[in-house]
């Protein structure tokens, strides 16, 4: 069998402190990310997600363990990762299109001025912006259409996998919903990878093929990889009628509510059960309907004293 | 008289008027020859040069000065465009060569915390000193007045430059510089397209504050070595007791400074950003 197209081993960060007891964010986290694949990654605040993200970046470095993409070992940033960070990042200084064409110039120095100017915008007409806004400097956009710029300066460079941090955070819903399509648009007609960071459940439900759920931390791990039955084109108005969605969404959301506190507090350390090297696979949606009169309160495979310590 | 610039300026032309009217009001009018006494015209009318003109009077010496600043009639008497020029000179070398050693010098402590630490004991003591302390020192070992002043010019605009850049490019946000980072720009190019740009306001804003200070101290480095140069026409005209002349000049160092003023404010407006 061919090796996956992105490989996390083992991955552990440790910030070292001065009192002698060292900060451990995360430990062990071991996943695999097929080529083609949106993935989603969800937990709570501070358990590491964007630490995790940076280091399949190649902008920090993992303590222990290592990431292989395509076979090579990641050890620093590169242009086959495309990174959309949390706060959008454009360069305030440069006008929209002078924010892609800064990207587009780096990836391909041998082409001519109008060849950049070309392919940028395009990639500003992908996402919906043209028309004159894209003269304009990001101070002077607003919130969507700047995620849209920094999107499509990301896709631009066309990236063999695309890092995402929570993108639509600091968006109102409504325009949240216009890019969130968008991305899956631009995404189906393209062969890339899409790791992306999310604290919105509805969200990792619409655009993941699978979403990874970490436990709290400190010491925090990805205890799942729960896949999303769902088949595409996938419609925010249509998907909620479908027979998986509330399965995958009640198990989400009580991984959040309950799952990720208790995981956490089963530390090897403390005699707690060993660990998978990888995350055990979770398909919610093929539950049978037995387990799911279960769901809300406990999950289908939870073990009778868990379930007990929940309650 | 609706916008407040325009009532601003209206204020401003009132306080003009009427300080100058002050001004005028209360020097005593010059006496007519034939109202001299025998005693005051043996003096030659000096006292009456000697004291403080009126605006008028001073009005009257920018015409005829300003009508011909060039002239050269040897040493002790050259137009004021000619000493304007010589101490735009000299300011103008001594900065600009100490722009370009203030900021590489600035992106390197500014990228290195290493080279930070290193440097700023030496700044810290450095930066205090006044810059005419040099001139003794400079005078003796360069033993030339004219590479002097530039000196002193140079060693006063370098650390306004120096720390503003330092600042500026340590402040560059992370967030940028790993945008450099993801599209693997190498050093150079991440120096010249984001920090540089990044930096900028800061760094202007410590070359506004440099070209302030070093036309400060050109008058008084002028007025120290003499020759030529607007610091030295002021005390020249001192020494002739010619108080019309030494107004007029110190308009001309007020008026050149905010010319010099403006151009990098201009400069400031070009560089800057909003996030
Ligand atoms: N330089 C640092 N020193 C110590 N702890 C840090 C440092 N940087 C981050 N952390 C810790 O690492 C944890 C993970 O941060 P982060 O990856 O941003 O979490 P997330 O994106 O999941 O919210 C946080 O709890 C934070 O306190
Ligand atoms: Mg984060």
């Amino acid at each position: 069998m061919d090796n996956p197209f992105l490989e996390i081993d083992a991955l552990s960060k440790r910030y070292p402190s001065p009192g002698g007891q060292d900060l451990t964010v995360f430990e062990e986290v071991s996943f695999d990310i097929n080529k083609g694949e949106f993935v989603c990654i969800i937990g709570h605040s501070g358990c590491g997600k964007s630490t995790i993200m940076n280091v399949l970046a190649g902008l920090d470095t993992a303590t222990s363990g290592a990431v292989t993409m395509d076979g090579k070992e990641v050890v620093g940033p590169s242009l086959d990762r495309g990174v959309v960070f949390q706060n959008y990042s454009l360069l305030p200084w440069r006008s929209a299109l002078k924010n892609v064409t800064f990207g587009v110039r780096a990836r391909h120095p041998d082409w001519s001025k109008q060849q950049v100017l070309d392919h940028s915008y395009k990639y500003l007409e992908m996402v919906g912006l043209s028309g004159g806004a894209e003269h304009r400097k990001p101070s002077q956009l607003s919130g969507g259409m700047r995620q849209r710029v920094s999107i499509a300066r990301a896709f631009a460079i066309q990236p063999k996998l695309l890092l995402l941090d929570e993108p639509f955070g600091a968006l109102d819903a409504l325009t949240r919903g216009t890019i969130q399509d968008e991305l899956i648009r631009i995404w189906s007609g393209s062969e890339q990878t899409v790791f992306m960071i999310t604290h919105d459940v509805d969200e990792a439900i619409l655009l993941a093929d699978r979403i990874l759920l970490m436990t709290n931390g400190p010491y925090a791990r990805v205890a799942e990889s729960v896949v999303i039955d769902i088949p595409r084109p996938r419609n925010r108005a249509e998907i909620i009628h479908d027979q998986g969605y509330y399965k995958i969404r009640n198990h989400l959301v009580e991984f959040l509510a309950l799952r990720s506190k208790v995981l956490a507090e089963e530390h090897p350390d403390d005699g707690g059960p060993m660990k998978p090297r990888r995350p055990e696979t979770v398909r919610p949606a093929l539950a049978t309907e037995d387990a799911v009169s279960d769901e809300g309160l406990s999950s289908p495979r939870m073990e009778p004293e868990l379930v007990s310590l929940v309650r | 008289m609706s916008s407040l610039a325009a009532r601003a300026l209206f204020l401003s032309g009132l306080i003009l008027v009427v300080s100058l009217g002050v001004w005028e009001l209360s020097t005593p009018a010059v006496k007519a020859a034939g109202e001299m006494t025998e005693y005051e015209k043996l003096m030659g009318g000096a006292d009456q040069e000697a004291r403080v003109p009126p605006p008028s009077q001073v009005l009257l010496r920018a015409w005829e000065e300003l009508s011909d600043p060039f002239y050269d009639n040897g040493p002790n008497d050259k137009g004021i465009g000619i000493q304007v020029g010589y101490s735009l000179f000299r300011v103008l070398t001594g900065y600009f060569l100490a722009a370009m050693i203030a900021i590489p010098v600035g992106f390197l402590i500014g990228m290195s915390p290493l080279m930070y630490r290193a440097f700023d004991p030496f700044i810290q003591v450095l930066r205090p000193i006044s810059p005419l302390a040099w001139m003794p020192l400079a005078l003796f070992i360069i033993k030339d007045s004219e590479a002097s002043s530039i000196f002193v010019i140079f060693i006063c605009s370098i650390w306004p430059m120096l720390i503003n850049t330092a600042f500026g490019v340590a402040g560059v946000r992370k967030d940028w510089v790993n945008v450099a980072r993801t599209h693997e720009l190498g050093s150079l190019r991440t120096a010249l397209t984001v920090i540089l740009p990044a930096a900028a306001p800061t760094i202007v804003t410590g070359m506004r504050i440099s070209i302030g200070i070093a036309w400060l101290v050109i008058v008084a480095a002028e007025m120290l070595v003499g020759g030529t140069g607007v610091g030295y026409y002021v005390w020249n005209e001192w020494n002739n007791l010619d108080l019309t002349s030494v107004i007029f000049s110190i308009l001309v160092i007020g008026v050149v400074g905010m010319l010099l003023d403006a151009a990098f404010a201009q400069v400031q407006r070009a560089v800057r950003y909003q996030e």
